[in-house]
């Protein structure tokens, strides 16, 4: 690919703190390359408006190579941008124009209250991982490899739910901000897994709780969670988490 | 930990909300069936709806349909009160709105748009059981005067005001069912490799085949291929 350098008008939400309303500043940066990625091009804004004596544009990031799950930007009314199976980091300037306006956003959800700019708290994520996401294991001699036959259909559909990143697209992408994508992300892992198995309704059951109590919507079955996440999570996975959890209740005897 | 009641929960009440709606489909397979009687006129000009008031007869007098009628109300008031309490809930998990949002790019506008599409679902029904429910019951238990259905279908379909109520109902019913068809099952929990892509078929072609099947038998009272 050819390429090029462009000059972009962005329109991104500034917000001092929670309590603060924010608001829209737009701002232009010149000579961006195609070839950068979407945070560098805030990297060279935030120097600039650092020379300028003005405050940066705070926004989450850390690995930068589309594994950790902090960088969380709506981009042009769409989480993580334009490309499919992408997050910010790995989304780079040649999906836009020379001239374009680029409206950035933080993720918008009563759940992911607004911490500064564009970062969220998405600590009710590890609320909901905490309150079940896990299996408990005595310590010890290490188990034997293959000990535990796993069949190969449930170890990769186990690895492919795994590979949720926790980045909070699912919710920002829906429009009643369900995290259910998620929660059943997490729930699944282990459900495919013998070693999920003895903690299994009692996971669907506090799971699907502490997401109800965290302030998330419930599920209309759009599909614009799906469609926008950068690890390609798919439906599949709500349909497991409503099955473990109708089970759970039904056996449970609280 | 507060009470983790099924009834409460977000996924036991969209399961509610999936049952009651499937619950509220096979409803239209036996309306359709009936009202298709209407069309026996069009292969036998001399029955002049006696199929369809027989058909009707049957079903307001049938004991067992009059428990299932009643059934079929509260499977209605609870996907309806379900689904007005979730909505009104949901509209609340966003207190700030996105400044640019291309719904589009990620999920299909009538799969946005259940609850307009529901109410208007709701007025039309309204109207609709205002038109042909409620004469029924009047004849049948206040006024216990003749019933002829087919006549009274005849005098409010050939009213193009009327005919184009119904039109606007079954368009909105065909996207209603489009995206709640196969909805119903995900929300069960029935989401399969082999079997979800069938009931997706078979969803488009209900919420295609129902509605329009409607639409054709009043367009045929409507223009007076049925006499």
């Amino acid at each position: 690919m050819e390429h090029y350098n462009m000059n972009l008008t962005l329109k991104v939400w500034r917000q001092k703190n929670t309590k603060e309303k924010g608001h829209f500043e737009t701002y232009n940066v010149k000579g961006i390359s195609s070839e950068m990625s979407f945070l560098e091009m805030f990297d060279v804004l935030n120097e600039d408006l650092v020379h300028e004596n003005k405050e940066p544009i705070a926004f989450d990031h850390d690995c930068r190579e589309g594994i950790c799950g902090m960088c969380s930007m709506y981009i042009n009314g769409r989480p993580h941008g334009p490309w499919n199976a992408t997050t910010t980091c790995q989304l780079h300037m040649r999906a836009f124009k020379d001239g374009e306006t680029i409206t950035v956003e933080p993720w918008r959800a009563q759940a992911f209250p607004v911490i500064k700019d564009l970062v969220v708290d998405r600590s009710a994520f590890d609320r909901i991982i905490q309150a079940g996401g896990y299996i408990s294991v005595n310590t010890g001699v290490t188990v034997d490899a293959n000990a535990t036959p796993i069949s190969k259909v449930n170890a990769d559909k186990a690895f492919s739910t795994a590979a949720c990143i926790g980045c909070g697209a699912c919710v920002a992408a829906c429009k009643n901000s369900s995290a259910m994508l998620f929660t059943s992300a997490k729930i699944s892992q282990l459900a495919l897994l013998p070693q999920g198995e003895p903690e299994r309704h009692k996971r669907a059951l506090d799971m699907v709780h502490q997401m109800d109590e965290e302030g998330f919507g419930s599920c209309t079955n759009t599909g614009a969670c799906e469609a926008v996440c950068p690890k390609e999570i798919t439906l599949e996975s709500i349909a497991r988490m409503n099955r473990e959890f109708l089970s759970a209740s039904v056996v449970s005897e609280d | 930990m507060a009470t983790k009641n099924f009834f409460t929960s977000s996924v036991g009440r969209k399961i509610i909300v999936g049952l009651t709606g499937l619950f509220l489909i096979s409803f239209l397979v036996v309306h359709l069936l009936i009202n298709s009687f209407i069309l026996v006129d069009l292969v036998n000009p001399n029955d002049n709806g006696a199929t369809f008031n027989e058909a009707a007869h049957f079903m307001s007098h049938n004991w067992l349909i009059r428990v299932v009628e009643i059934g079929l109300f509260a499977g209605l008031i609870a996907h309806i009160a379900m689904t007005v309490k979730l909505t009104i809930e949901n509209k609340k998990k966003r207190p700030v709105q996105y400044a640019v949002f291309d719904g589009k790019a990620n999920s299909k506008w009538y799969a946005r748009s259940m609850a307009i599409l529901g109410s208007i679902l709701l007025m039309f029904l309204a109207v609709h059981l205002s038109q042909f429910w409620w004469p029924t019951k009047e004849a049948l238990y206040i006024t216990h005067a003749d019933e002829n259905s087919f006549e009274m279908v005849k005098a409010t379909l050939t009213n193009p005001i009327n005919l184009a109520i119904y039109v606007v109902g079954v368009v909105a019913l065909g996207y209603h069912l489009l995206h709640g068809f196969q909805s119903a099952f995900q929300s069960l929990g029935l989401n399969h490799k082999k079997y979800t892509p069938i009931i997706k078929t078979i969803g488009t072609v209900f919420a295609i085949a129902v509605p329009a099947g409607f639409a054709f038998i009043a367009l045929s009272v409507f223009l007076g291929l049925v006499q």
